[in-house]
C-alpha cells in the first residue's frame, strides 16, 4: 500500500501546517485560534504515535522507516514543541511577535525533524535536515526589529549552509564509492573493503556535529542562542537537539556500524572537547542564554560520550540523558522567561540577584533545576550522568570517565555561581509575578519530574531499554 | 521488628520540612511555627532513635532492622540496616539536631523557614548515610547532603560565606567523583552493591588497590585529612553556629564511618597495604594542624583545626586493625561529636552577644559569665583529653591500638595530645582569666551569662561527655560485637600477627 496509516503523523503535520498558513493569511489576528488549532493537531499526532508505538515497518522501498525508537524520539520532539508553544505565548505577545508564521514554521520544522529521524536513506535524511534547518534559520531572525535577531539568523544560515554543504559532499562521496545511499545497503560494506567510505563518514559527521553543536562545530551556538528571541532559543535548545542526536545515533549505528573502530576515536574527541569547552567557557558568561548555550554544549558532550561507546547500555543512557536534558531545559528556560518586569525581559545573570527573597518558589525551582544540571544526586540530572558513566566504565575507559566527571565538576561551578547569585546576593527590584498559566505549568511540572525522578527511575529506563533494541 | 523504624527516622524530618514548606501566615507566625515544627520533628526523631537503641540487640551479629526493597531493577536496592557502629552515629545525629534548632532560635534572623527546611533535609541525608547498606544508596545520601549544607553556609554564614560555601561544595564534589567511579566499578565487576553481600566476597587484591584509592580520596576530603583539609576551617568559620555544629559533630563522622564500613571492611588487603600512607597523613594532620591551631586568632578556626587533628586519631585508630584501635576510633568520633558541638555552641554564645569571634576581643570572661566559663573550661579540658572525660577514653584506646601495630606512630600521635593541651589551655587563659574587658562593648552594656536555652543545650552535652568518660561501657559494650565481626571478617582475608587483649 502506497499510503500507510502509519504515516498519518507526518501527513497530518504537513496538512496542518498548510491549513494554518492558509487560515493565517486570510484571517487577521488569528494567533489565538491557530495556537489552539496547532496544539490540538499536535495532541492528535501524539495520540497516533502512542497508538502505533510498537509498529516497525519500512516504507517506499526502504527509504523511510518507523520503529519504536523513532516513535519515542518523535514523541519527545512533539512534547518539546508543545511545551515551547505553551511557555512562549506570553513572551511572544509582549514582544509583538505573535505572528502566525511562527506556528507554521514550527510545524514545518517538526516535519523536517520527523523525516530526519525516520530516514533510512541519506538523501531523505538530507531533505529532512534541510527542511528543519531552513525553518530554524527563519525562526532565529523572526524578530525583524532587532538587529541581533537578524544577525543571529544570518550567522546561523551562513554557517549552517556550510555544514549542510559538507554533509552533502560526504553523501556524494559515499554514493560515489558504494553506489548506494540506502542505510542498510551501506552497512554491508566492511571497513577493510572500502576505505573511501571513511572519507564520506568524516564529512557527514562534520555536518551532523554542527547540528548537535559539538565542539569544534559549536561556534554558532552561543551567538544564535543569545541573539534569537528567548522563545526561539527555548525551542532551539530542545527539539532540534533531540532530532539531531537521534539522527546521529541512527547514522552511526545503522549504515556505519562496521566502522565502529574508525568513528569511535572521532566521537571520543568530539565528546571530550565538548564536555571541556562547555564547562570552561561558560564560567565567563554573564548572559543567561549564552550560558545555557555553553551548558547545552557540555551536555551534548556527555550524550556523545554515550554515543562513543554505543553498547546497548550506552545507547540506553543516551536516550535517558536526552529525555532528562529536555525536561531540565524546559524548566530552565521557563524560569528565564519568567524574569519579566513591566513588559521587559531580563537575561543577564546579575538580574537574578537575590530573587529568592521576593520569589521564593521561582528561586527554588531554579535552584533545583540548576543542581540537577550540575548532576547532584538525588536529582534527575545525576541519574542521566550515572547511566552514561556506568556504560563508559563498563568498557574500562577509566580515564575517559574521570575526564568527564572532572568536566562535570568544573561545570558544577557555574551552576553554583548562579545559585549563589539567586540565594546569597542582595535582592534587587521585584520581577512581575508569573501570570501565564503555561509558564507556571511547565516550571512546576519540570521541577517535579526532576525532583521526583529518583523514586521510580525504572519507569523511564524500562521504556528506553526496550526502545533502543530497534536502533541497530 | 514490626515497623520500618529506619525509614521512619530518615523520612520523618523530610515530612517536617514539607510541612514547613506549606506554612502560611505573617512572618512572625511562620517563624514561630517553623521553630515548633522543627523542634517537634527532631525531638520525636530523637525519641524514636532511643527506641531503636532499646530494641537493638548488642549481642546479635550482623545487621539489624534490615529493610529491603527493590528500587532500580538489578542495580540499586533500597536496603537499610544498622549495627553497633552505625547505631551510635544515628543517635548522635538525632541528638545533635534538636540542639542545633535550639541554638538558632535567636541567631538566625532572616529566612527562618528556609533555614529549618535545610536543617531537616540535612538530618534526613545524614541518617540516611549511616543507615544505608547499599553503597549506591550511601553515595546518594552522601552527595545529597551537600545541597542543604551549601545553602546553610552560603545564606546564613558570615562575611566570606560565598567563598567558603563554594570551596566546601567543590572540594567535596571533586572528591566524590572518585568515589562514584569506584562504586560503579564495584557494581560492574562484582555485580552487586549490597554491603552485606560484598563483605562475603573476597575482592581480588589488585582491584582492591584501585577501589581503595577511589574511596580514600573522596573520604579524605570529607574527613578531612591533611592536605585536603583546607575547606574545613573556612566552612566552619563562616557557617552559622548550627552549621558548624552539624559539620563538626556529624558530617566529619561520615568519612570515619565509611572508612570502617567500606575501606577496611571491604578492602582489607589494600587497607593494610596502604596503612602507612594513612598513618603518615594522619600524623602530619595531628602535629601540623595542632601547631596551626596554636597560632589562630579566631576561635572557630582554632576549634576547626583542632577537629582536623582529632580526626587524625580516628584514622590512626581505624587503620591499626586492632579491636582497641577501632573501638577507640568510634568512641573518639562520638566523643568529638559532643565536645566540638559544646565548643562551637560556646563560641556561638559569645558571638550572639558581642558579634566577634576573635580571641583578642575577650578577656577575663569568668568575672561576668561564671557559668559560661565553667562549661567552656570543661569542654576544653575534654577536648584536651583529661581523664574522666570522653576525650580521654577515645585517645587512650586509639593510642593503645596503634601502639601494637606501630609504636613510632603511637609516640608521635601522643605528642599531639600535649599540643592540644597547649592550644586549648592557652585559649582558655586568654579568654577566661585575667581582668575583664571586652572590646566593642559599651560601658553601659552588660555581658549576660547563659540563658536557659543555652544552659539546656550545653549542659546536656557536658553531662554526656562526663557520663561517657566515666562509664565508657555504655558505648563500648554495644559496639563490641560489630567491631569483633568486622575484624574477624578482615582476619579471614589477612592474618595480622598481633594478639588482641580482650
Amino acid at each position: 500500500m502506497f499510503l500507510n496509516l502509519l504515516l498519518l503523523p507526518e501527513i497530518i503535520l504537513v496538512l496542518g501546517s498548510f491549513f494554518v498558513l492558509l487560515l493565517g493569511v486570510f484571517k487577521e489576528n488569528s494567533y489565538k485560534i491557530l495556537n489552539f488549532l496547532v496544539l490540538t493537531t499536535l495532541f492528535i499526532i501524539i495520540f497516533f504515535l502512542i497508538f502505533q508505538f510498537n509498529e516497525k515497518k519500512n516504507f517506499f522501498s526502504n527509504f523511510y522507516n518507523i520503529d519504536p525508537f523513532v516513535n519515542f524520539i518523535k514523541l519527545l520532539i512533539l512534547g518539546s514543541i508543545i511545551f515551547t508553544l505553551l511557555l512562549t505565548k506570553q513572551y511572544l505577545e509582549k514582544q509583538n511577535l505573535l505572528k502566525f508564521e511562527f506556528l507554521v514554521i514550527i510545524l514545518l520544522s517538526a516535519v523536517g525533524m520527523f523525516v530526519m529521524v525516520s530516514a533510512s536513506n541519506l538523501i531523505v535524511f538530507y531533505l529532512g535536515l534541510e527542511l528543519q534547518s531552513l525553518c530554524l534559520y527563519i525562526m532565529a531572525s523572526i524578530n525583524t526589529k532587532s538587529s541581533k535577531s537578524s544577525e543571529s539568523g544570518l550567522k546561523y544560515f551562513v554557517l549552517g549552509s556550510l555544514a549542510s554543504g559538507l554533509l552533502l559532499y560526504g553523501c556524494s562521496i559515499v554514493y560515489g564509492f558504494s553506489g548506494t545511499l540506502n542505510y542498510t545497503e551501506i552497512s554491508k560494506f566492511s571497513s577493510t573493503e572500502t576505505i573511501s567510505l571513511k572519507f564520506g563518514l568524516v564529512f557527514i559527521l562534520c555536518g551532523i556535529a554542527f547540528k548537535v553543536s559539538a565542539v569544534p562545530f559549536h561556534m554558532w551556538t552561543p551567538d544564535v542562542y543569545e541573539g534569537s528571541p528567548t522563545a526561539v532559543t527555548t525551542f532551539f535548545a530542545i527539539a532540534p537537539k533531540v532530532a539531531a542526536i537521534a539522527a546521529f545515533v541512527k547514522f552511526l549505528n545503522v549504515p556505519y556500524i562496521n566502522y565502529f573502530n574508525e568513528w569511535k576515536l572521532l566521537l571520543l574527541i568530539l565528546s571530550c572537547a565538548s564536555m571541556f569547552l562547555g564547562a570552561v567557557a561558560a564560567i565567563a558568561q554573564s548572559n543567561l542564554k549564552r550560558l545555557m548555550a555553553y551548558s547545552s554544549i557540555s551536555h551534548v558532550g556527555f550524550i556523545l560520550a554515550g554515543v562513543t561507546i554505543s553498547t546497548p547500555e550506552a545507547l540506553n543512557a543516551v536516550v535517558i540523558y536526552t529525555f532528562i536534558y529536555v525536561i531540565m531545559n524546559i524548566g530552565i528556560f521557563s524560569c528565564i522567561l519568567a524574569l519579566k518586569r513591566k513588559e521587559n525581559y531580563y537575561e543577564n545573570i546579575f538580574d537574578l540577584s537575590g530573587i529568592s527573597k521576593n520569589h521564593p518558589l521561582l528561586a527554588l525551582s531554579f535552584t533545583i533545576l540548576l543542581f540537577s544540571l550540575a548532576g547532584i544526586p538525588p536529582l534527575a540530572g545525576f541519574f542521566a550522568k550515572l547511566y552514561i558513566f556506568l556504560a563508559i566504565i563498563e568498557q574500562k575507559m577509566f580515564y575517559f570517565a574521570a575526564f568527564g566527571l572532572i568536566c562535570a565538576v568544573i561545570a558544577g561551578f557555574y551552576y553554583l555561581r548562579l545559585i549563589k547569585i539567586i540565594y546569597f546576593d542582595p535582592p534587587k527590584e521585584n520581577f512581575d509575578q508569573i501570570n501565564s498559566k503555561g509558564l507556571k505549568i511547565s516550571i512546576i511540572l519540570s521541577t517535579l519530574i526532576v525532583l521526583l525522578f529518583f523514586i521510580q527511575p525504572s519507569f523511564l529506563t524500562e521504556i528506553t531499554s526496550d526502545v533502543i533494541k530497534y536502533i541497530k | 521488628m514490626s515497623w520500618p523504624i529506619l525509614s521512619f527516622l530518615i523520612f520523618f524530618p523530610l515530612l517536617g520540612a514539607l510541612l514547613i514548606f506549606i506554612l502560611k501566615g505573617s512572618e512572625d507566625q511562620i517563624k514561630k511555627n517553623s521553630i515548633y515544627i522543627t523542634l517537634g520533628t527532631t525531638v520525636i526523631n530523637f525519641i524514636v532513635s532511643l527506641d531503636l537503641w532499646y530494641e537493638f540487640d548488642p549481642k546479635a551479629t550482623g545487621y539489624q532492622f534490615i529493610e529491603y526493597k527493590k528500587w532500580i531493577v538489578n542495580f540499586i536496592s533500597y536496603k537499610l540496616g544498622i549495627d553497633g557502629i552505625s547505631l551510635f552515629l544515628v543517635l548522635l545525629t538525632t541528638f545533635i539536631t534538636p540542639l542545633c534548632v535550639l541554638s538558632v532560635i535567636n541567631s538566625v534572623k532572616f529566612r527562618v523557614k528556609e533555614f529549618f527546611i535545610a536543617l531537616l533535609l540535612m538530618e534526613t541525608f545524614m541518617i540516611g548515610v549511616f543507615c544505608s547498606l547499599d553503597i549506591f544508596l550511601f553515595f546518594l545520601f552522601f552527595e545529597g547532603g551537600l545541597i542543604p549544607m551549601f545553602l546553610i553556609i552560603g545564606i546564613w554564614g558570615g562575611e566570606r560565606r560565598v567563598y567558603s560555601a563554594l570551596k566546601f561544595f567543590l572540594y567535596t564534589f571533586l572528591g566524590s567523583i572518585f568515589l562514584l567511579i569506584a562504586i560503579i566499578t564495584i557494581y560492574l565487576q562484582l555485580n552487586t552493591t549490597d554491603v552485606e553481600q560484598l563483605s562475603k566476597i573476597n575482592i581480588p587484591v589488585n582491584l582492591q588497590y584501585y577501589l581503595w584509592w577511589g574511596f580514600f580520596i573522596s573520604l579524605a576530603v570529607k574527613l578531612p585529612m591533611w592536605p585536603f583539609h583546607t575547606w574545613l576551617p573556612d566552612a566552619h568559620v563562616e557557617a552559622p553556629t548550627a552549621g558548624s555544629v552539624i559539620l563538626a559533630a556529624i558530617l566529619l563522622k561520615i568519612a570515619g564511618y565509611a572508612f570502617i564500613r567500606f575501606s577496611i571492611g571491604l578492602f582489607p588487603n589494600a587497607s593494610l597495604f596502604f596503612s602507612n600512607i594513612v598513618f603518615i597523613l594522619s600524623l602530619v594532620a595531628i602535629i601540623y594542624t595542632s601547631l596551626v591551631a596554636l597560632m589562630q586568632s579566631d576561635m572557630k578556626k582554632l576549634i576547626a583545626y583542632s577537629s582536623v587533628a582529632h580526626m587524625g586519631y580516628v584514622t590512626i585508630g581505624i587503620f591499626s586493625f586492632s579491636k582497641q584501635g577501632i573501638d577507640g576510633a568510634i568512641f573518639q568520633m562520638i566523643s568529638h561529636g559532643f565536645i566540638s558541638s559544646a565548643l562551637f555552641l560556646c563560641v556561638g554564645v559569645l558571638y550572639d552577644r558581642v558579634h566577634s569571634r576573635l580571641i583578642d576581643t575577650y578577656k577575663g570572661i569568668v568575672n561576668v559569665m561564671p557559668i559560661f566559663s565553667l562549661v567552656f573550661l570543661t569542654s576544653s579540658l575534654a577536648n584536651v583529653g583529661l581523664p574522666g572525660t570522653s576525650g580521654f577514653i577515645g585517645e587512650l584506646l586509639t593510642l593503645i591500638g596503634v601502639f601494637k601495630m606501630n609504636y613510632v606512630v603511637a609516640i608521635i600521635a601522643g605528642l599531639g595530645v600535649i599540643l592540644s593541651a597547649a592550644y586549648m589551655l592557652w585559649l582558655c587563659k586568654r579568654l577566661i582569666f585575667g581582668n575583664f574587658s571586652v572590646q566593642g562593648l559599651n560601658k553601659n552594656e552588660k555581658l549576660l551569662d547563659m540563658n536557659l536555652i543555652e544552659k539546656v543545650m550545653i549542659f546536656s552535652l557536658i553531662i554526656l561527655i562526663i557520663l561517657v568518660g566515666v562509664y565508657p561501657n555504655i558505648i563500648l559494650e554495644t559496639i563490641s560485637t560489630s567491631v569483633d565481626q568486622t575484624l574477624s571478617s578482615i582476619n579471614k582475608q589477612i592474618s595480622i600477627k598481633k594478639a588482641f587483649i580482650y
